[in-house]
C-alpha cells in the first residue's frame, strides 16, 4: 500500500510552492522552475553538498545553506537569487577557475561543460583570485578514456556513480584540501586498475574536461546523459 | 611481509563492531600501522582492503587524509612538536630550532627532512594537540609532553631513545 505523503508549503522567492516532506529545497525549486546552480549535485546520486553553488538564503538562519541537502520545512521562507547570493556564488566559480587549469579554448569539453556554462550565465566576466597553475598529470593509460586533473573540480561525481551505480568504487578522493586528487584504485594508472569496469559512467557524469573518451578533440566531448533518468527510477522502486 | 594472523584477527573482531565494515577503515589502519613499524606501506593499504571487503581507492583515500597516518617509514619514534599559536607563542619556536640544530634535521612536515640520521626520531610539526593550557607541549609516541623547555625536550628524548616504540592501538 502506498504510504501517504505529507505536503510541506513554502514560500521561494516570494512564491508559495508546495512540496513532498522528503523533497529537498533544491528538487522543488527544480521542479517549479526556479533556478539554482549546482555543480556537485546530480540527481540519482547521493547530494554531498560540496560544490556550495547551490546556497540560499533561509529566513531565521544566519548562515546560508545548501540547497541540495536542505529539506523542506514547513512556513520556510527561501531566497534563492539574492545579490548576496550571486555574488557568492561568481566567487565560487571563480575560485574553481584560479584553482586548476581550466582553458576552455583548448578543452575537448568546450561548449559542452557545465562550469564554463555556468560562469557564461552567471556572468563570471573575470576571475578576481590569481590563478595557481598547478602542475597536474593527465592520465591517458586507460583504453578508452582520459582524466585530466587540470580540469578536475573535485565534485566527486565519478566517485558516487562507480559506487552507488555501477558498484565498482573504482575512484575515490586522495589527500586533503589543495592537494586532494580523485584516485583509481590505490593511485594506480587507471588503465591498471582491476576495479574498473571500464562502464564510462564517470565520464558522462563529469561536468566539465576532467573525464573524457579518447580521441576526442577540442569541443567534440559531449557527455551523455541519458542513462541517468532511468537509473534513478530503478534505485527508488529498490528502496 | 604481511599482516600476522593476530592483527588480522584484530581488524575482523573491530569491524564487527559497526553496522557497515567501512566504517572500520580508520582502527584497521592504525592496527596495520603498528604492525609495518609505524608506517603504511601499499601492501598494508591494500591488506586492510581485503580484511574489510571494502574498495583499495576508499583505503587509499583515507590514509592519505589523515596525517596521522605515515605513507613513508617514519624513525622509531615520532616526535609530533605542536608549532600553533598558543605554543607558538610560549617558545615553540626555539624548541622547534633547538631540535633542527640537534638533530640536524628539517621540521618542516617532511618525514625525510625531519627524521634523524640513526633513524630514532621523526619529528614533525602539527597544529594545535588542544594542550594549550600546557605550551609548548609535544606528543613522542602516544605520549603527551606538556610545559616543554629546551633541557626537558632533551631529557625526555634522551630516555626515550633508547626504549621500545609504543604505537597507538585501538
Ligand atoms: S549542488 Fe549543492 S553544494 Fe553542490
Ligand atoms: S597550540 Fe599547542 S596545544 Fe594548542
Amino acid at each position: 500500500m502506498r504510504q501517504s505523503v505529507r505536503v510541506k508549503t513554502l514560500k521561494i522567492d516570494d512564491r508559495d510552492v508546495g512540496a513532498r516532506e522528503d523533497q529537498t529545497l533544491l528538487e522543488v525549486c527544480r521542479e517549479n522552475g526556479i533556478f539554482i546552480p549546482a555543480l556537485c549535485h546530480l540527481d540519482g546520486l547521493t547530494p554531498v553538498g560540496a560544490c556550495r553553488l547551490c546556497l540560499v538564503e533561509v529566513k531565521g538562519q544566519r548562515r546560508l545553506l545548501p540547497a541540495c541537502v536542505t529539506r523542506v520545512e514547513e512556513g520556510m521562507e527561501v531566497n534563492t537569487a539574492t545579490e548576496r547570493l550571486k555574488k557568492y556564488r561568481r566567487q565560487i566559480l571563480e575560485l574553481f577557475f584560479s584553482e586548476r587549469n581550466h582553458i576552455c579554448s583548448v578543452c575537448v569539453s568546450n561548449g559542452h561543460c557545465e562550469l564554463q556554462s555556468l560562469a557564461q550565465q552567471l556572468g563570471v566576466d573575470h576571475v578576481h583570485f590569481p590563478y595557481r597553475y598547478p602542475r597536474l598529470p593527465v592520465d591517458a593509460s586507460h583504453d578508452r578514456f582520459v582524466i585530466d586533473h587540470n580540469r578536475c573540480i573535485l565534485c566527486t561525481r565519478c566517485v558516487r556513480v562507480c559506487d552507488e551505480i555501477e558498484g565498482a568504487h573504482t575512484w575515490d578522493v586522495m589527500g586533503r584540501g589543495i592537494n586532494a586528487r580523485v584516485i583509481t584504485d590505490l593511485n594506480k594508472p587507471w588503465g591498471e586498475s582491476e576495479s574498473c569496469t571500464s562502464c564510462g559512467k564517470c565520464v558522462h557524469v563529469c561536468p566539465t574536461g576532467a573525464l573524457v573518451e579518447k580521441g576526442r578533440s577540442v569541443a567534440e566531448m559531449a557527455k551523455r546523459r541519458q542513462f541517468l533518468p532511468y537509473l534513478t527510477l530503478m534505485r527508488e522502486g529498490k528502496q | 611481509m604481511s599482516l600476522s594472523d593476530e592483527a588480522r584477527q584484530k581488524i575482523q573482531e573491530i569491524a564487527a563492531r559497526y553496522p557497515r565494515r567501512i566504517s572500520a577503515t580508520i582502527p584497521a589502519l592504525y592496527v596495520a600501522q603498528a604492525e609495518y613499524g609505524g608506517w603504511l606501506p601499499k601492501e598494508a593499504m591494500v591488506e586492510v582492503a581485503e580484511e574489510l571487503d571494502v574498495p583499495p581507492s576508499h583505503v587509499f583515500g583515507v590514509a592519505t587524509f589523515y596525517t596521522l597516518f605515515y605513507k613513508e617509514p617514519v624513525g622509531k619514534h615520532v616526535v609530533q612538536l605542536c608549532t600553533n599559536l598558543a605554543c607558538m607563542l610560549c617558545g615553540a619556536e626555539t624548541l622547534q630550532q633547538h631540535l633542527e640544530r640537534k638533530f640536524n634535521i628539517k621540521i618542516n612536515g617532511s618525514i625525510r627532512d625531519g627524521t634523524t640520521a640513526d633513524g630514532t626520531f621523526t619529528v614533525l610539526p602539527v597544529e594545535c594537540l588542544a594542550a594549550c593550557g600546557g605550551a609548548p607541549c609535544m606528543i613522542v609516541d602516544t605520549e603527551y609532553y606538556e610545559n616543554l623547555t629546551i633541557e626537558k625536550v632533551d631529557k625526555i628524548l634522551t630516555q626515550i631513545a633508547t626504549q621500545p616504540t609504543v604505537f597507538f592501538k585501538p
